[in-house]
């Protein structure tokens, strides 16, 4: 975890904590630093701190306790509009009563910016965002997808540092999510704006972000970059957030050379890379992910743990298969495949055997 | 490649039936081949039937309650057939009178009035039209209440010359055998009271071209006693007034003398006699009963409320009268109506305008509450409304007069010297605060519900983009509140503007409404004409502000929930 102060953190989080009532902590002992330029996400489900931290980081939550720092300054007592942070928000905000224009003008009025170089930005701006034809439309004459673009370019067009981003993108439907996620991520780039973005899409995050931070009960489960989370899942509770898993429980029989050998409830054994587990006779759950289990025997190693299984169903989706299997008294167990010309269409009903790679199989906490 | 021809004929069929409808120029038809706006009906009638039927009972108690007594209001503010109902034939007379010229009206005017007197006051209709008068000159319902007292005199003077020349004349059975039909005559003589309704009065055959100013007395006398006092006609003997015609039309040009009917020797020797009688002169007469009945301005008024319709009680009501010589302004000292239009229009504007500064911040505190503290707030703010209104007002004339609450306090606090307490009552200051208070709710309720509405993240956005509070608020939270000031105050002010218990309690004098000027001519001084007017008047003002609302903000911008 990044809470080392480092020399070129932009935004920190040191130690900071937030209740509302007094009694429970919404955000528990939270650090987090960010270089500049950075794109993190913070991932979680609803409930978990993020919107939180983000509120705090705009300026319209106070932290109960710790320091938050902008640049090295802590602005813990900077009121928001002090800040000279952009904000996108989930509903967009964008004030009916105004234009397009008067709403991008609105941020550079308040800065007291003079009339021929506020026109300009604003175009430049609409530019950017590709909505210049639009200048003169009110909100409501927009769509969902229109209304956000003019609000990523509010938030932008007064050229802040730091951009944040509540849902922005929770409204929209997918297609036009996906359009706007890449349009959102180049811009950040090309800008080299720092972005934190919240959100409780998972794709979106891995898709977007230089850095995922996963958030529950409060806490940082883990801050990693997105092939990392996905891949190395620190614990079981990252493991089932991120992407499709299967889970096994059981007990660590052994360990030996960086293997554990794990007894599941069901009697199988099997090997697995001890992740958060040290000694033998530990409770451990095992997370496989679907692509990475094989049945094909003779792509398995020669020494290597199997289980059988039997087929329940199969699912066509296109690019991938997607098959469900009754795996050491589970029917949840999914392997999934790609959908190649010389792949096998599994029937419901056949047995079969199972088996994958040791370091592709964690063993992290119960 | 099998499937291309059957493409090839799916569209060109598609494109022929584009061909049929681009040539098809008449109105558009349905499937059956009825026109599409005629089907589209009948299928919506039964609809419009339903909805009808819904709104039915509301559209009809509205139209009953409401619209037609509103009607009734205004079109009394014009009406006044009161003038030449109760005296037609003056009234008729006086168009040709001038009225400019310094000239009392002629002997036959004051002829035409005996005999619009004389009925007026058996019908006891004179002090009506006397009261009516009296809004226009001050003296006339005394006048027309003496006058009729004394009008059955002038006719006796011929009644008693009759009587003394035949006792024929005196009973009304004589009477009737001159004037009525021998048919009803004998219908008569069988009827009595018990039988209900009597046998309409027939005229003798004749006698109207022989008596023709007596015959029309006569009919109306008859006419009288059988449907207004609904008396026996057979027996009653007639009024002064039919003596006199008697004597008119004796001395006038017919001639009775190749008259052969009943009583034909009576009538005969009382035409012999008739040019020797004591005559009468009207117009002296009056006089003598009051001198201002040859007064030019009594004569004046009457003539300039001949008419039907007047815009006399419009004209009282913008301060101006009706004269002679078209209307004109009232003298100063008697103009009150433009100045209680302005006091009301300018003392609405001051209410609505306290209820804006005060309710604005309430109804901000109440959107911006969780609602279970919101909804507490709420019934406080509601909670005037549970109250009467005379209990509300009567508790401010507690908390503000010299001895009140408020000065008590001030005085305690050394603010104000005791023999210097505040004049808060009976006056413009008390109406204002009293109908603060009483119409705040309809400017927070209007406000909360526009303001519920307005996401905390415009705040929030506009801070985030550098807006201090005051610039978030004024810039982006304010404008977005003004429909629900707008509504608020289009509500506070309309009422306010008619408003009359509150002022009436506590305004005194200067802090009274026109509305109370209104009352006061509906239920005291009952000139309901004046009192329609000035409704009327209020009715339009209100009116014209509804639309320079509508004009200046948009009637569109206004939000009630």
């Amino acid at each position: 975890m990044a809470n080392t102060k480092s020399s070129d953190a932009f935004v920190e989080f040191e130690r900071v904590q937030k209740s509302y009532d007094g009694e429970n902590l919404v955000v528990k002992d939270l650090n987090l630093s960010l270089p500049k330029g950075e794109f993190l996400t913070m991932l979680g489900p609803s409930g978990s701190g993020k919107t939180t931290c983000l509120m705090m980081l705009a300026g319209f939550e106070t932290a109960t306790y710790g320091d938050i720092r902008l640049d090295g300054v802590s602005i813990n007592n900077i009121p928001p509009h002090k800040r000279g942070i952009g904000m996108v928000f989930q509903n967009y905000a964008l004030f009916p009563h105004m234009t397009v224009a008067e709403n991008l003008s609105f941020p550079l009025e308040v800065r007291k910016m003079g009339k021929s170089k506020r026109e300009e930005k604003i175009m430049r701006t609409l530019d950017m965002v590709q909505m210049r034809d639009f200048a003169g439309r009110r909100p409501a004459q927009l769509s969902g997808g229109q209304q956000q673009r003019i609000a990523l370019a509010r938030a932008l067009v007064f050229e802040p540092e730091l951009v944040l981003m509540d849902e922005p993108l929770g409204a929209l439907d997918k297609q036009l999510r996906e359009t706007l996620q890449f349009e959102i991520t180049k811009l950040a780039h090309d800008l080299g704006i720092t972005v934190v973005y919240v959100t409780h899409d998972q794709t979106e995050a891995l898709t977007m972000s230089d850095r995922v931070a996963v958030f529950d009960d409060g806490r940082i489960q883990q801050l990693a970059p997105p092939d990392k989370l996905y891949e190395e899942p620190e614990n079981s509770f990252v493991a089932q957030f991120i992407g499709e898993n299967n889970t096994l429980e059981g007990t660590v029989q052994d360990i030996r050379n960086g293997i554990a050998i794990v007894k599941l409830d069901s009697g199988e054994l099997i090997d697995a890379k001890p992740v958060n587990v040290s000694k033998a006779g530990e409770r451990t759950r095992v997370s496989i992910r679907p692509e990475r289990v094989e049945y094909n025997r003779e792509r398995l190693q020669e020494d290597a743990f199997t289980l059988k299984a039997e087929v329940l169903e199969f699912i066509y989706m296109g690019d991938i298969f997607r098959t469900r299997l009754r795996v050491a008294g589970r029917d949840d167990f999914v392997i999934k495949t790609r959908n190649a010309p010389d792949q096998d269409r599994l029937t419901p009903g056949t047995q079969i055997e199972i088996g994958w790679l040791p370091e592709d199989c964690r063993a992290l906490d119960a | 490649m099998s499937d291309a021809p059957t493409v090839q004929t799916a569209a060109s069929s598609a494109a022929e039936a584009r061909a049929a409808d681009a040539a098809h120029t008449g109105p558009m038809l349905a499937a059956d081949g009825t026109p599409l706006k005629k089907s589209l009906n009948r299928a919506l009638r039964l609809q419009k039937v339903r909805a009808l039927a819904l709104i039915g009972p509301l559209l009809i108690f509205v139209l009953v309650t409401f619209i037609a007594p509103i009607a009734d209001m205004l079109f009394r503010s014009v009406e006044n057939e009161i003038v030449s109902n109760t005296l037609p034939r003056t009234t008729d007379m006086l168009a040709e009178w001038d009225a400019k010229g310094t000239e009392f009206p002629q002997e036959p005017i004051f002829e035409a009035l005996y005999d619009d007197m004389f009925f007026a006051k058996e019908a006891k209709l004179h002090t009506r039209l006397g009261s009516r008068l009296n809004y226009e000159l001050t003296g006339v319902s005394s006048l027309f209440r003496k006058t009729g007292r004394k009008v059955d005199d002038m006719g006796e003077v011929y009644q008693d010359q009759f009587e003394d020349l035949d006792d024929f004349w005196k009973t009304g059975e004589n009477w009737n055998s001159l004037m009525a039909s021998d048919g009803w005559l004998v219908a008569m003589d069988g009827w009595k009271k018990s039988d209900g309704k009597q046998p309409p009065f027939e005229l003798r055959e004749g006698i109207a071209e022989m008596l023709p100013a007596t015959t029309e007395t006569y009919v109306r006398f008859a006419d009288f006693i059988q449907n207004q006092d609904e008396d026996n006609l057979y027996k009653k003997d007639p009024w002064a007034i039919v003596y006199s015609s008697l004597h008119a039309d004796l001395t006038g040009q017919n001639s009775v003398a190749s008259y052969t009917g009943p009583a034909a020797a009576e009538l005969k020797a009382a035409a012999a006699a008739a040019p020797a009688f004591e005559t009468v002169n009207f117009s002296e007469a009056f006089r003598d009963i009051d001198k201002d009945w040859h007064a030019l301005d009594v004569w004046q008024t009457i003539k300039v409320y001949s008419p039907k319709y007047t815009s006399g009680y419009f004209l009282n009501a913008v301060d101006m009268q009706k004269s002679v010589d078209g209307p004109e302004l009232r003298p100063e000292n008697e103009r009150i109506y433009g100045i209680l239009f302005w006091r009301t229009i300018v003392m609405s504007v001051v209410i609505t305008g306290s209820c804006i500064l005060l309710g604005y911040p309430v109804a901000w505190i109440l959107a911006n509450l969780p609602v279970r503290q919101a909804n507490l707030l709420l019934i406080l703010v509601l909670l005037p409304f549970w109250t009467s209104l005379l209990v509300r007002t009567s508790a401010w004339k507690v908390m503000l007069q010299q001895e009140g609450v408020i000065n008590d306090t001030l005085v305690w606090l050394g603010l104000v010297a005791t023999d210097d307490r505040l004049a808060l009552i009976n006056n413009q200051t008390g109406t204002i605060i009293a109908m603060t208070h009483i119409l705040l709710p309809f400017m927070i309720l209007p406000l909360y519900s526009v303001m519920q509405t307005i996401q905390p993240s415009y705040l929030r956005a506009a801070k985030s983009l550098g807006a201090t509070n005051w610039t978030a608020f004024w810039r982006v939270y304010f404008p977005q509140s003004i429909p629900g000031i707008g509504a608020g105050s289009i509500l506070v002010f309309i009422l306010a503007i008619g408003y009359y218990i509150t002022p009436a309690i506590v305004g005194g004098t200067s802090g009274t409404f026109i509305s109370n000027r209104i009352a006061y001519h509906i239920s005291s001084s009952l000139n309901w004409g004046l009192g329609a007017a000035l409704g009327a008047i209020l009715l339009a003002a209100v009116l014209l502000l509804y639309y320079a609302y509508d004009k200046i903000v948009g009637i569109d911008n206004v939000k009630l929930g």
